[in-house]
């Protein structure tokens, strides 16, 4: 098959990851929680990190959090993201505790703060797939 | 041994040797570093045949490496191919020394990412963000350079000094690659790469090999030069948030304390004894970051720390003199030990730093590692 090189990249769904992925579809984000000890983690890990337990489940959560950091991308590392240059990502801490990459939508990078509180939303990219992204709280 | 302080003084660099820095096609991995290899060789004067212990980092295949050197040694490791891995290197072949697993050990880093056209993120190093087009390592720093600036209100313009210092090194020091001044000015009209970062905050990307022949300190009296004697190592990793390649909410600061009170405490020096240092600068905020973990400055304050030309020589803390990674050669952490090293030895020339006596090797990253060096 030949590369499609204005395809942006797609996530690399396995047994970890799909959990997480058939969430999004229906429009929910979720970290992966320990049966045994309840810690919260993400991305999937085949043990938890803090107990090493292997029972582990997709737990949807509140889809806030604040806005860590971000960054304005000017190079295209793929081709497929050439005609969204120059693009936000930001680095997400959710309230339940764990840190997310994604990008930032609706407010121009000058606007944005350290700190602000933004929530998730769900941008349908096609029939197979969904990606979440967040935007500044109104 | 009990106790990692215990090697205070035992081992020494004896050698280094490096390539010419540039776009070389024409030559592939192996071939830089056997002149890498016997550059170092000459500079110590140890017959090859003494190479008992071999160590290889960002080179295909350790064993050809040892049959292109004629090298059957007793002691081998191979070291992936990531910028942290320098200071780990010399530590580990320490160790090694220091347990008579080998009595000379040959340190080969070479890299053809320019020549090869490697482009540090996409495609070539997939990752679990991709599908919101995050990568590479220069979008992390840009990340936490940009947490940095809200948290602390650092600017750009002093993110901008230090680029400017290792360029004014890098014109200093005949093997660099960059040998144009730049202005804080010329910083801030570069072009942006990962907003706040521009071009001229990003290390180079270059072909080079670089060599450092270790031994232990009473061997090292036999050899060529005097010898560089590792007085002080610290280490800590930072794994928790591996998944952000490259990155650290709080910049390795808490780490970087721990790597400072051990290399200090061993060494029995502390920031204010340090004559030159040779600072780890994939991307200039890392500077920053490391100096406020070794105690440089207190945290958030490196920004003013490093205004008005404090790592130039001739400043405060003259840091990466052989221009660093931003303007010297991208040779991942190698070549500033081997400039530490000449420092001490007073063989800089044009950069020399009066009087190098105790110089620093730091690396802030996911494997936070410190060097002191003092003279044998």
């Amino acid at each position: 098959m030949q590369p499609m090189t204005t395809a942006k990249p797609r996530p690399r769904i396995d047994a970890l990851s799909r959990g997480f992925w058939d969430h999004v579809r229906e429009h929910r984000l979720s970290v992966q929680r320990c049966d045994a000890c309840e810690h919260l983690h993400f991305p999937g890990s085949p043990v938890c990190p803090r107990c090493l337990s292997e029972e582990q489940s997709w737990k949807p959560v509140s889809g806030r959090g604040v806005l860590l950091s971000w960054v304005r991308f000017h190079r295209a590392y793929w081709e497929g993201f050439r005609g969204d240059l120059p693009y936000l990502v930001g680095l997400v801490g959710l309230d339940e505790g764990p840190m997310l990459m994604t990008n930032i939508v609706g407010t121009p990078a000058e606007e944005l703060s350290v700190g602000m509180r933004v929530e998730v939303f769900f941008e349908k990219v096609d029939e197979e797939l969904t990606l979440p992204k967040f935007r500044v709280c109104g | 041994m009990t106790d990692f302080r215990k090697l205070k003084d035992r081992v020494a660099i004896v050698g280094v040797g490096n390539t010419a820095y540039g776009n070389f096609p024409d030559i592939d991995d192996y071939g830089l570093g056997a002149r890498a290899f016997r550059n170092a060789i000459e500079d110590c004067g140890l017959d090859k045949s003494k190479i008992d212990g071999l160590l290889t980092c960002r080179i295909p295949y350790y064993a050809r490496m040892g049959e292109i050197l004629g090298l059957n040694p007793r002691w081998t490791v191979q070291l992936p191919p990531h910028g942290r891995m320098s200071g780990m290197a010399i530590i580990e072949a320490a160790a090694a020394l220091e347990a008579g697993l080998c009595d000379y050990a040959a340190l080969i880093y070479a890299n053809i990412g320019r020549s090869r056209r490697v482009n540090y993120g996409g495609d070539e190093s997939p990752g679990v963000w991709d599908p919101w087009g995050f990568t590479s390592p220069g979008a992390a720093h840009a990340l936490m350079f940009q947490r940095h600036r809200a948290l602390y209100g650092t600017t750009t313009r002093q993110l901008a000094e230090v680029s400017v210092a290792f360029r004014y090194h890098a014109c200093l020091n005949p093997d660099a690659v960059m040998k144009q001044p730049i202005t804080i000015d010329d910083h801030e009209a570069a072009r942006f790469i990962t907003e706040p970062l521009r071009l001229l905050d990003y290390c180079l990307i270059n072909d080079g090999a670089v060599c450092i022949i270790m031994t232990t300190r009473e061997r090292a009296r036999d050899l060529r030069k005097r010898p560089v004697l590792i007085s002080g190592i610290g280490a800590r990793e930072a794994y928790s948030t591996a998944s952000i390649p490259n990155f650290d909410l709080n910049f390795w600061y808490d780490e970087m304390r721990d790597v400072a009170a051990q290399a200090y405490g061993m060494a029995g020096v502390g920031p204010s004894d340090i004559d030159a240092l040779m600072c780890y600068d994939n991307f200039s905020p890392t500077v920053l970051f490391s100096l406020e973990g070794l105690g440089f400055c207190e945290q958030g304050e490196a920004g003013s720390f490093v205004e008005g030309g404090t790592l130039k020589l001739g400043g405060r803390l003259p840091t990466n003199t052989d221009g660093g990674h931003l303007s010297n050669s991208y040779m991942q952490g190698w070549a500033l030990n081997i400039e530490a090293v000449r420092q001490i030895r007073g063989e800089c020339g044009a950069r020399q730093v009066k009087d190098a006596e105790v110089v620093q090797y730091c690396g802030a990253t996911p494997c936070s590692r410190s060097i002191i060096y003092t003279p044998g």
